[in-house]
């Protein structure tokens, strides 16, 4: 699986970084990004589905 | 004693401060969404409240036709005076702001609101909370509104912005002047004088010595080779003031009243301590307390509505988070609802700039309360009142504890 956040969408709600902290960093303006290459370690798969479906923005796809 | 005639048609003839909207609004967005999704009315200019969550963030996204020129659920009668044109010519920047203003004023705001800045005031929360419940009169009972939820967003916001947390109620009188009594053209008038009269000489200070606080540093703040003007920054204070209390103690108090008659989520916060970062997106969900404004920028049709330049149209996250279409049993409290894409922050560039705050501070809160006061309900023969129009809390919320 393979995830992005798209930073024209992203308005830092920082809804992913509090579902999954390992694998979305934040900075100080709120814009989300993936940790890494954007490859989701299969024990975080999941919680990677939840973090899409709870964005406000719909600004996390999963690019494979 | 309503403040406004009685309302008999919500789809015509709505009025946000009618008080069985802000008693219990939930069955009128409802039928609103069913019977007509986009409500109009022409109490205090033409405005409309859409209710389903397709059209509010639509609208909240669509910043060429929708300004935030005027974000007031109650819009200011009248052309501002020359003092305030004077005075604050910018507005309360970002939030009332259109980019480009919006986008370089809001990002001297965020850093301060950044989650690593947050963390640090998790202990002040904490202790806030902690001595407010020590100060509960002995007997088991306590206002867990006005002596509790009141008591620990505006002492935070005073540190963050580097004012004495001494002058809390002063703070709470000023802000519930503009935002709850924003019908009462003297009150409004008159909190927002006490508030930009106390930031003035705030401002004069700082520039003497200045501190590490939120104003100081922006008074010293070069954008673009220029210091930023202090009309701005005094409208960046008032904002930061403004939105940072009575928004976050409504929803602390909101959460608490949920809690008070819901025995059964009482329990289950108890057994299953994993599900609180749910829960708190949950009651963020089902208790938003804030609604925005924005001013039509020129003639437009939505969703087969007429809008006109200059109307105003409601930003009614809270009715956007009970809609059924986007959030299954939306009705329904579920703590551990694992799809949740609430809007209760906002949607779009006006996201809340304050909201990692203020989620840390309701977290807090309500851990802090649960830890104290697992088992309470609402004192029998005792009435709960809320708040509403802008940002919807209760304001009298007296329970009974063991």
């Amino acid at each position: 699986m393979n995830i992005r956040v798209d930073p024209d969408k992203c308005q830092g709600h920082a809804r992913c970084y509090g579902l999954l902290p390992e694998l979305f960093d934040i900075d100080d303006y709120g814009l989300s990004t993936v940790i890494g290459d954007g490859t989701v370690p299969p024990e975080l798969e999941e919680r990677a589905r939840l973090a899409i479906a709870n964005c406000p923005e719909y600004a996390i796809d999963e690019t494979s | 004693m309503p403040r406004t005639a009685p309302v008999t048609r919500w789809d015509t003839d709505f009025d946000v401060l009618d008080p069985e909207y802000i008693s219990n609004p939930f069955e009128i967005w409802d039928e609103l969404r069913q019977g007509c999704p986009i409500a109009h009315t022409d109490r205090r200019g033409s405005n409309w409240l859409p209710t389903r969550y397709a059209d509010v963030t639509a609208i909240a996204h669509d910043i060429e036709h929708f300004s935030s020129l005027e974000v007031g659920v109650i819009p200011f009668d009248g052309e501002p005076t020359e003092e305030q044109d004077r005075v604050l010519p910018y507005g309360l920047p970002p939030i009332s702001a259109d980019p480009p203003l919006h986008t370089w004023t809001r990002r001297l705001l965020l850093p301060w609101f950044s989650h690593r800045r947050v963390e640090g005031y998790e202990e002040l929360t904490r202790e806030l909370c902690r001595s407010a419940i020590a100060g509960f009169d002995a007997g088991g009972r306590a206002d867990a509104a006005e002596e509790y939820a009141q008591q620990i967003p505006v002492r935070v916001i005073a540190q963050v912005l580097g004012v004495p947390i001494e002058l809390a109620d002063t703070f709470t009188g000023w802000v519930r002047d503009v935002l709850e009594f924003a019908d009462d053209e003297e009150r409004r008038f008159r909190g927002m004088e006490g508030l930009i009269k106390y930031f003035l000489v705030e401002l004069e200070e700082r520039k003497k010595n200045p501190g590490t606080d939120l104003l100081s540093e922006l008074l010293h703040t070069e954008v673009d080779g220029a210091l930023v003007e202090e009309s701005l920054v005094l409208g960046v204070a008032a904002l930061v003031l403004i939105a940072g209390i009575d928004t976050t103690w409504s929803a602390i108090g909101s959460s608490l009243w949920h809690l008070a008659t819901h025995p059964e989520d009482r329990k289950r916060l108890a057994e299953e301590p994993e599900i609180w970062p749910l829960a708190i997106e949950e009651l963020l969900r089902a208790y938003s307390p804030v609604t925005m404004g924005r001013l039509v920028t020129s003639d437009v049709e939505f969703a087969g509505c007429p809008m006109k330049e200059g109307d105003h149209v409601l930003l009614n996250f809270p009715a956007a988070n009970r809609d059924p279409e986007t959030f299954e049993d939306a009705e329904e409290v579920i703590l551990d609802r694992a799809h949740n894409r609430h809007v209760a922050f906002g949607s779009g560039i006006h996201r809340c700039a304050g909201s990692n705050l203020a989620r840390m501070e309701l977290r807090v809160a309500l851990e802090e309360w649960m830890k104290a006061i697992p088992e309470f309900r609402i004192a029998e023969g005792e009435e709960v009142t809320w708040a509403g129009g802008q940002v919807r809390g209760p304001r009298r919320l007296p329970v009974v504890f063991p």
